[in-house]
């Protein structure tokens, strides 16, 4: 059964943008949407390792830093070089002011 | 950005110390010591101010656009009026600049992918700045990749335009086209009948490889249809407009682009030793876009071209000085380079200001036993 874990408090990451979350030796990223719902994926980009947390939030997209590599957060679908393996995503829940990831 | 001419032949650089190939003992090296997709240095922004600055928008690269697309399209029609008459000189010279010269910032931004807010709009304009570059696209957006993530370093970075020792004659001619003319057209075809080279195989992705040789078939069909209407109407002219630009226009792409990283550090992790700021004047700004804040630009390339003069101001505390001018950073390189003649190793270390945070020289222990100060 997979945990759920506390990555941060709801105010902790702005709107349309992305904050780091490390946890058990892994590195995640939580997006907060333009729609204000919060979403989890992986911290590193599937091409190179660079923390997405450094990235851009563009709607529905993250861009990665280093080479512009672009991701859907809400379904961790790679969107065109150069990244070509999807994202993992993570299941979230917002309980008490705290945004929960559930980590497999 | 920039390459001159294709590789050195492997025999080339069997004989040399550094091996440029990307698939050689200093590839080997470079993995084995960590110098490949390695963490680069990179000055503190505060995570407010850079999420401003890395802000897309259409408007400043549509206006730029439709300024280029009317300066193209006019000089164009000069060419075809005055044709067979001297007045057709100024014509060549504005549109193959446009052609063979700004085609490659276009090329460069919109790969990144930051020119414009809108995607597609991107991609159009990757598109085309590809082909006038005789580029073929997907190679070169997976070259740059590698040109980011591994700038500079030896066996790496397919994007390196002078090797060591440099080949001074070589730079030189590259001012005419000449040399990656002959490179490029050769590559395509090549490519369009299916050869990948173990160099383009060694960072293109096996699942992406078919689409360099799709994209090559499209490329070498428009220049057929050129000669073929050129033969038709029995003139120059629309060789003139279409492939040859390559030649006659590329000059001022090599004179910014040439001083990104020539002359200094190479196998170092730090851009400040291996990337050049130039100041440039406004229409040279234009043709290159920006990328003149070239420090800037590898270390945060997230920020569109509209927004490097912001982060210049913000970061230039860290960074060397700027050269102020093209002719101060050629006068600063030439020695350097005639100096790499006799000793490779030999590079130029930019001074940095007392604000700045120091070179981490445990990190290029690897690099180095001359540095001019």
């Amino acid at each position: 059964m997979a945990d759920w874990v506390e990555a941060c408090g709801v105010d902790d990451v702005e709107e349309e943008d992305v904050i780091r979350f490390d946890h058990g030796g892994r590195t995640f990223a939580i997006y907060r949407s333009p729609d204000d719902e919060y979403f989890a994926t992986d911290g590193y980009c599937t091409h190179e390792k660079a923390h997405l947390a450094d990235g851009l939030v563009m709607d529905d997209i993250i861009e990665c830093p280093k080479h512009n590599g672009r991701f859907n957060y809400k379904t961790g679908v790679a969107r065109g070089a150069p990244v070509c393996v999807n994202l993992a995503t993570y299941p979230v829940k917002v309980e008490a002011g705290k945004v929960m990831i559930q980590i497999g | 950005m920039l390459r001159l001419a294709g590789r050195k032949s492997e025999v080339d650089v069997m004989e040399k110390k550094r091996d440029y190939s990307l698939v050689g003992e200093s590839t080997r090296i470079a993995i084995e010591t960590g110098l490949a997709s390695a963490e680069w240095y990179h000055t503190d922004v505060p995570r407010k101010a850079m999420k401003e600055l890395m802000q897309r928008s259409d408007g400043p690269a549509i206006r730029d656009t439709i300024i280029w697309i009317v300066a193209i399209l006019g000089s164009a029609a000069g060419i075809a009026w005055f044709w067979g008459t001297w007045w057709v000189v100024p014509f060549l010279l504005v549109y193959g600049v446009l052609y063979g010269s700004s085609s490659d910032s276009r090329w460069h931004e919109c790969g990144h992918g930051t020119a414009f807010r809108t995607r597609w709009m991107n991609d159009a304009v990757y598109q085309i700045a590809s082909f006038m570059l005789m580029r073929n696209p997907v190679t070169w957006r997976w070259s740059h990749a590698r040109h980011h993530t591994d700038t500079i370093i030896v066996g790496r970075d397919a994007e390196i335009a002078v090797m060591r020792p440099p080949d001074l004659l070589r730079a030189a001619l590259a001012f005419t086209g000449v040399l990656d003319f002959r490179y490029s057209l050769p590559t395509l075809v090549r490519n369009a009948f299916g050869s990948i080279s173990p160099d383009e195989k060694s960072f293109i992705p096996e699942m992406e490889l078919h689409k360099v040789v799709t994209a090559a078939r499209w490329h070498v069909a428009i220049y057929v249809a050129a000669i073929g209407l050129a033969l038709y109407l029995w003139s120059f002219l629309p060789l003139v407009l279409i492939g040859l630009p390559r030649l006659y226009g590329s000059w001022h792409m090599v004179l910014t682009g040439l001083l990104q990283h020539i002359g200094l550090a190479d196998n170092v992790t730090d851009h400040r030793l291996n990337t050049r700021t130039v100041y440039m004047n406004p229409i040279s700004r234009f043709i290159y876009w920006n990328m003149n804040y070239h420090v800037e630009h590898h270390m945060f390339p997230m920020v569109p071209y509209h927004a490097l003069p912001r982060l210049h101001e913000l970061i230039k505390h860290d960074l060397p000085e700027p050269n102020p001018s093209m002719w101060h950073a050629y006068r600063e390189v030439w020695p350097v380079l005639l100096k790499q003649l006799q000793y490779e190793d030999y590079f130029l270390k930019r001074e940095l200001p007392p604000t700045a945070r120091p070179y981490r020289d445990e990190f290029h222990a690897l690099t180095v036993p001359a540095a001019a100060e």
